[in-house]
């Protein structure tokens, strides 16, 4: 491409006199090849005469079949077999670890601090081992392990049946016209609630069960799933669609060949997205209407004033988002080495 | 070494272009690219269009794969009409347009006819990576090959289909000046090997009198009254002809330091509107072998 632009500015950055004298040197130039076409031999034979040691032989052949001489020429490192540069500091894993590690640490050892020196009241703030305690004793009446149970299932349940659902309708969003036409207003007009204005209505008509929880979780994954994934897949490269009907793929099989595999990177990112939204969703649901759950522990102590049970459902709430954010995030960095 | 035939060969077959014209609408109206283009391509003939940059070479291309429809006029091979993205033409796009999450093979394998065997796609696949010099890149993924390394995997994928018209958009555009003659080399072995009708976009001069049967210059008509001189004559573009077509003497592989090729190279670049240093301009161009400073 920035062949062909260069060549071209030298080619028609000749002056108006120039490129007119040139068109007419044209047309003279069909008439006198029109005259040479009718007895080219004799003028290829005298040009072979004069080939002199610059012919065709002067070109090695067998040379042409050798990669490695054929691809010197081209620009950039060719493949992993380049020797490893030195690693940095910052991109080495343990030091990722450990500074990641650090200022959680450093949370801890102020927290700790600032409770046991007097200097704020345990009513306000609850040292780590009151938390500690407490969540010992919630294990052990069996109840910690249950909400945790819960509410990882609610958001698990909702996440897959909202994105399911999110993956599916961006699909027909982001691949149909008609459906883009039809769906997306009132899609962008539902996705403007706020997730909180659904919880009455998700009461009433489905009870405090877990099917509320569940809807209201599917809703708050849905969005995040179905607006990438209809973007990702309207803005799959045009040259590369062509390219792959160019060569005979349509409907499903363009779909699967190219226009899926092109998405990949966005659609995990989207799941990605989804899940951190299910958690967020997950406490709005439980902490509304709920006998169990995380969102539960959280309004039942604060009803009871056990700050220290707050804190601990607060800091299982921030270990488990992190927890299923790293699986997905080490999915998606596979995924974005394989597909992107 | 003699070319190694790709594949059960696909008869060439000719290409038709009947008064094709192309338009693309604008806000002011529709602009013209193309108009009135007749050439007739034979079977088995090498075709180079030459032109400057943005005078419609990849269109022409384009609607002879069935990938645009011409506003104007019609497109055939062998007599029948170019259908939506011809079966019996493939293209190797002016980008190499590979497919980022295939390896190098997977990409060319995208070019095989659909039916092929699993088995017989891969040989033939690696047949043509041996061929165009890329068989230890066969698993590299497109990021981790050069821009020519990219080209090439691209014309490896056109040949892939064997078609009956190969389409070629600058295909040696981004290689450097010796993989380029290499490639130039490896076309002719190709297409004596399994000879197919190619029509060759390029705005290489010298390519196109190395590799092609005949060429046809491509630009915008010299306005029918020559008086009109200034910018008036300028800025109408009524969209680009067949201005000049040459047919090219000798037979291939043609030598590449010939006398005659640069006389009629300076008659090309004379089409092409480019001054030739050193040409005696205005001095009629004749077939005897001039002594230019080449
Ligand atoms: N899809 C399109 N829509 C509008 N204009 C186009 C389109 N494709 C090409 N053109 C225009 O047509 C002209 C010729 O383009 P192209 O065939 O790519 O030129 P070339 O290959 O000779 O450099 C250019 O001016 C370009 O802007
Ligand atoms: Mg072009």
């Amino acid at each position: 491409m920035t062949a062909d632009a260069s060549r071209g500015d030298a080619l028609t950055s000749t002056d108006p006199g120039t490129g007119r004298a040139g068109a007419e040197d044209g047309r003279a130039g069909v008439t006198s090849v029109d005259r040479q076409s009718n007895a080219p031999v004799a003028d290829g034979g005298l040009a072979v005469a004069a080939a002199g040691p610059f012919g065709v032989s002067g070109i090695d052949r067998r040379e042409a079949s050798d990669p490695r001489t054929a691809s010197t020429g081209g620009a950039g490192p060719t493949g992993p077999s380049a020797g490893a540069p030195r690693r940095r500091l910052v991109d080495r894993r343990w030091f990722r670890v450990a500074g990641g590690a650090l200022l959680p640490l450093v949370l801890l050892v102020a927290w700790q601090l600032a409770s046991t020196s007097g200097a704020v009241p345990v009513s306000m703030l609850p040292s780590p081992e009151m938390v500690w305690t407490a969540g010992v004793d919630l294990a052990e009446r069996g109840l910690l392990g249950l909400y945790i149970a819960i509410s990882t299932q609610r958001v698990f349940v909702g996440f897959a049946v909202g994105a399911a659902l999110g993956l599916v309708v961006g699909a027909v969003v982001g691949l149909s016209k008609l459906g883009d036409i039809l769906l997306s207003p009132t899609l962008g007009a539902i996705r403007a609630v706020p997730s909180l204005a659904w919880v009455p209505l998700l009461i009433l008509w489905l009870k405090i069960g877990e099917e509320s929880k569940v809807v209201l979780i599917a809703i708050g994954a849905f969005f995040p799933v179905y607006t990438i994934v209809a973007a990702a897949l309207r803005h799959v490269d045009r040259q590369l669609l062509e390219a792959g009907r160019a060569f005979g793929l349509r409907g499903v099989r363009l779909l699967s060949v190219v226009q899926l595999p092109a998405a990949v990177p966005s659609v995990v990112s989207a799941l990605r997205l989804a899940l951190a939204q299910s958690w967020l969703f997950l406490v709005a649901a439980e902490l509304i209407a709920s006998s169990m759950g995380l969102g539960f522990l959280l309004v039942d102590s604060g009803n009871n004033g056990r700050i220290d049970r707050i804190f601990l459902a607060i800091i299982l709430l921030a270990v488990l988002g992190k927890l299923t954010d790293a699986v997905v995030g080490l999915f998606e960095r596979w995924a974005v080495r394989k597909w992107a | 070494m003699p070319a190694t035939p790709t594949s059960t060969s696909a008869a060439a077959l000719p290409v038709e272009f009947r008064g094709v014209g192309r338009a693309f609408p604008t806000a002011a109206g529709a602009r013209p690219v193309l108009r009135d283009v007749d050439l007739v391509v034979e079977a088995g003939e090498i075709l180079a269009i030459l032109g400057p940059s943005g005078c419609g070479k990849s269109t022409l291309l384009r609607i002879a794969g069935g990938l645009d429809r011409p506003t104007s006029g019609r497109v055939t091979i062998a007599g029948s009409p170019v259908a939506d993205y011809d079966a019996r033409s493939a293209i190797g796009f002016q980008e190499p347009r590979l497919l980022p999450w295939r390896t190098v093979a997977q990409n060319v394998a995208l070019g095989l006819p659909r039916g092929t065997t699993r088995a017989a796609g891969r040989a033939h696949v690696a047949r043509l990576l041996e061929l165009v010099g890329l068989a230890e890149f066969a698993e590299h993924r497109p990021r981790e090959i050069s821009g020519g390394m990219a080209q090439r995997t691209s014309l490896a994928r056109a040949l892939a289909r064997s078609p009956h018209v190969l389409l070629l958009d600058e295909p040696f555009g981004a290689l450097d000046a010796l993989t380029r003659l290499r490639m130039q080399d490896l076309l002719l072995e190709i297409h004596a090997a399994e000879p197919t009708t190619v029509l060759l976009v390029t705005h290489d001069v010298d390519e196109a009198l190395q590799l092609a049967d005949r060429i046809v210059v491509l630009g915008t008509q010299p306005s029918a009254d020559a008086s009109a001189d200034g910018p008036a004559a300028e800025d109408a573009t009524p969209g680009a002809g067949i201005r000049q077509t040459v047919v090219v003497p000798g037979t291939r592989p043609r030598d590449r330091g010939s006398a005659e090729l640069a006389e009629l190279r300076g008659r090309l670049l004379d089409g092409l509107g480019i001054d030739r240093h050193g040409a005696a301009r205005g001095i009629q161009s004749t077939s005897t072998i001039p002594a230019f400073p080449y």
